[in-house]
């Protein structure tokens, strides 16, 4: 059995990790309520990101299950035991892993209740790790980008440890499928690489809160340009918007949170004040979530903008594996900075 | 061209009717003039160009859906396939709401966002219907999961044909079910053909049911068009489930009296295998046996035919009258609040 060396200290002003607070979230939920349970490979030794670090030893081996590699076996038995009003969460190894469960999920999961005329309901909780973290093309996806179009399914990707913990335990509350993304280089495990900013650990309290699913949070408050970033991208906007800010430029950067449902209203909100936006999403630009955003303000705040909507987004390529080449791919702090000053200019 | 082995019925020793309650045994044959009945009508409507969407009839297959599910108990729980009207009303979906929902009104059992390959009532134990071939093998396991922890006692029936088990779902579904020894039946209608294809040419092994022991549960193959076996083989696999013994694989064989789906004749099939299951056609054979039993009669059974036969114009009258949905229907029961 492994141990968590990591574990948070019991003061009032604790820092922690996301999956620290992930790991206190799912305790939380496990302790509440009797139907919620974890299914997943190698669970019982914490899982590849140690989400599932010391549940058995709670929770025992009825609630913490090791499944065998069949991800479209137990998404589909996941979705079952939902129906019949349990709580699963299945915590995937790699979010990559999930296109073999595709079926599962987009075919049954997020249709069964609609086809049904609402006869059932499916409360479940897949925790993704997403993103490009050095591993290749295939260990690259941001999952969140290709399930955006898909009614029926709420997607999250968190960013900060506090949001991580109170929009997980909304997640295994919500009556529906829930995507819950969390980029590889967030998670703050321990022999994992973590993204560096002044958020990427924090505080987050003992006393129990929840965060809705669809409300986005302003970063970091600025008057002249907006940038809406999520996940790893939303620590670069971060890192970069700061750095600019001493150098006499005041951008706002704002968090989505969610993908779906999306907090429309508090992107046009910041728009209408700066004029100016710039989107940033990791995955491939074509089709990405940015592209819908762009369409939103453009059909409903386009009079208030003093420049075209800008992205920043992957390349339409699959993620390469050479340093080199993957941190060229991504977008980076130096392409961010680039967009921002290429809005300010005009 | 390879060709293809045909599999001609083999009829086992009719088992004797009198260790049966004559209510049973009134119910199961009911249930299976029901679905005829049904069907036969749902095509009329369909060649007249009433009905919209798809269909594909369960027409020849009511003996293995009605003795599954007369095994079963009402808060047992079935998955359906895309051939599914009879495993409905097996189960206990009444004519009316079944039919409605072919039509797409809100009166049907999925107020009309279903269709013919979704139908289904929870009420009644029917997931609505899922059309993408093995994936309610895993789902099905799911909610046995959910019946084992919750310790209600309940089981999942999993209805499938034999042209889902070569599809990976199926044998992760099987699997699980198997090391985490779940209450759940997996019943396989094989009637020979998954659209055009043969079983033979698509398994290398000839009985489905052989699969089984890789995955260390009980496997049988039986005559699906009597629905007394089929009735005493589900019985005692739902027994074994609920009792802690897991999962059990039946193979049931049986025959589709037409194609696919109404717009395939089904040409495929050589003369000789349809003749010789035309021939054991379940409906009229089991009427016979009844006949041979002096607890019913003719005149009986006849009141019994013209009593379903008022029922299925009721549902049609019902179906037609009723409302389509509201627009804005469209919009609804996407996300649960
Ligand atoms: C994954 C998938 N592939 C193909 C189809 C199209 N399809 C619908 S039914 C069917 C044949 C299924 O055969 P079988 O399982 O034997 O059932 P039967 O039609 O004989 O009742 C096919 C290929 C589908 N619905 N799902
Ligand atoms: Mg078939």
């Amino acid at each position: 059995m492994l141990t968590d060396r990591t574990a948070p200290a019991q003061s009032s002003n604790r820092e922690l990790t996301i999956v620290q607070a992930l790991r206190e979230a799912v305790r939380e939920e496990m302790r509440r309520d009797e139907q919620v349970f974890v299914l997943g490979e190698d669970i019982r030794i914490g899982g590849s990101f140690l989400f599932t670090l010391g549940l058995l030893d709670e929770f025992g081996p009825e609630r913490v299950l090791n499944t065998p590699i069949s991800e479209a076996g137990f998404v589909g038995l996941a979705i079952g035991a939902a129906v019949q009003g349990m709580r699963p969460i299945i915590d995937f190894q790699y979010g990559d892993f999930i296109f073999t469960a595709f079926d599962q999920i987009i075919q049954q999961c997020a249709k069964l209740r609609y086809m049904s005329g609402g006869q059932v309901s499916i409360p479940l909780v897949f925790q993704l790790p997403t993103g490009a973290s050095g591993r290749g093309a295939q260990h690259a996806n941001s999952v969140e980008t290709i399930f955006f179009g898909i009614p029926g399914l709420k997607i999250v990707t968190p960013a900060t440890p506090y949001d991580a913990k109170g929009l997980f335990k909304s997640a295994v509350r919500d009556n529906n499928p829930v995507l819950f993304c969390v980029h590889k280089h967030l998670y703050g495990s321990k022999g994992r690489q973590l993204a560096k900013s002044s958020i990427s650990r924090g505080h987050v309290p003992e006393t129990e809160y929840l965060i809705p699913l669809g409300k986005g949070d302003i970063k970091k408050r600025g008057s002249e340009i907006t940038v809406v970033a999520n996940g790893q991208m939303l620590h670069r906007s971060l890192n970069v918007a700061e750095a600019l800010e001493s150098e006499g430029l005041s951008a706002e950067v704002v968090d989505p949170r969610c993908l779906v449902p999306f907090d429309t209203e508090l992107v046009i909100d910041s728009v209408v004040r700066t004029s100016r936006i710039v989107i940033v999403e990791e995955g491939n630009e074509r089709g990405g979530w940015g592209a819908q955003l762009a369409a939103e303000i453009a059909n409903r705040a386009i009079g208030y903008l003093d420049a075209p909507v800008l992205r920043v987004a992957s390349p339409n390529v699959p993620i390469p594996f050479s340093p080199v080449l993957e941190s060229a791919v991504i977008p980076g702090e130096s392409r961010i900075r680039s967009a921002i000053l290429e809005l300010m200019d005009q | 061209m390879q060709e293809l082995s045909i599999r001609l019925p083999q009829i086992p020793d009719i088992a004797p009717l009198e260790p049966f309650d004559a209510d049973l045994l009134r119910a199961m044959y009911r249930q299976m003039v029901l679905i005829r009945q049904f069907e036969l009508k749902v095509n009329e409507l369909f060649l007249q160009g009433i009905m919209p969407g798809t269909i594909h009839l369960s027409l020849g297959q009511e003996a293995s859906v009605v003795g599954a599910c007369m095994a079963l108990e009402a808060d047992d729980v079935i998955t359906l396939t895309h051939r599914g009207h009879g495993q409905a009303l097996a189960k206990g979906l009444s004519a009316d709401s079944l039919m409605a929902e072919l039509f797409g009104k809100e009166t049907g059992c999925c107020r009309g966002k279903g269709g013919s390959l979704h139908v289904g009532d929870m009420s009644v134990g029917a997931l609505p219907a899922l059309a993408i071939v093995g994936a309610s093998s895993p789902i099905a396991a799911g909610m046995a999961f959910a019946f084992k922890r919750q310790e209600t006692g309940q089981v999942a029936l999993n209805f499938f044909g034999e042209g889902t088990v070569n599809k990976g779902d199926w044998h992760e579904a099987l699997n699980l079910a198997s090391v985490w020894k779940l209450p759940v039946v997996f019943l396989c209608e094989n009637n020979l053909y998954g659209v055009s294809t043969h079983i033979s040419e698509v398994m290398a092994i000839e009985y489905v049911a052989e699969r089984a022991s890789s995955y260390g549960m009980p496997g049988s193959t039986i005559y699906g068009n009597d629905p007394i076996i089929v009735f005493q083989t589900v019985m005692a696999a739902a027994q074994r489930a609920r009792s802690g013994g897991g999962p059990t694989l039946i193979e049931c064989l049986t025959y589709r009296r037409g194609g696919h789906k109404r717009d395939d004749p089904g040409a495929y099939r050589p003369r000789e295998e349809v003749e010789a299951w035309f021939k054991t056609d379940p409906i009229p054979a089991f009427r016979a046996r009844l006949l041979k039993d002096e607890r019913f009669s003719p005149s009986a059974l006849d009141v019994l035919e013209e009593a379903v036969t008022a029922t299925i114009d009721a549902a049609v009258d019902f179906a037609l009258a009723s409302d389509t949905p509201a627009l804005t229907a469209a919009l609804e029961f996407v996300y649960a609040d």
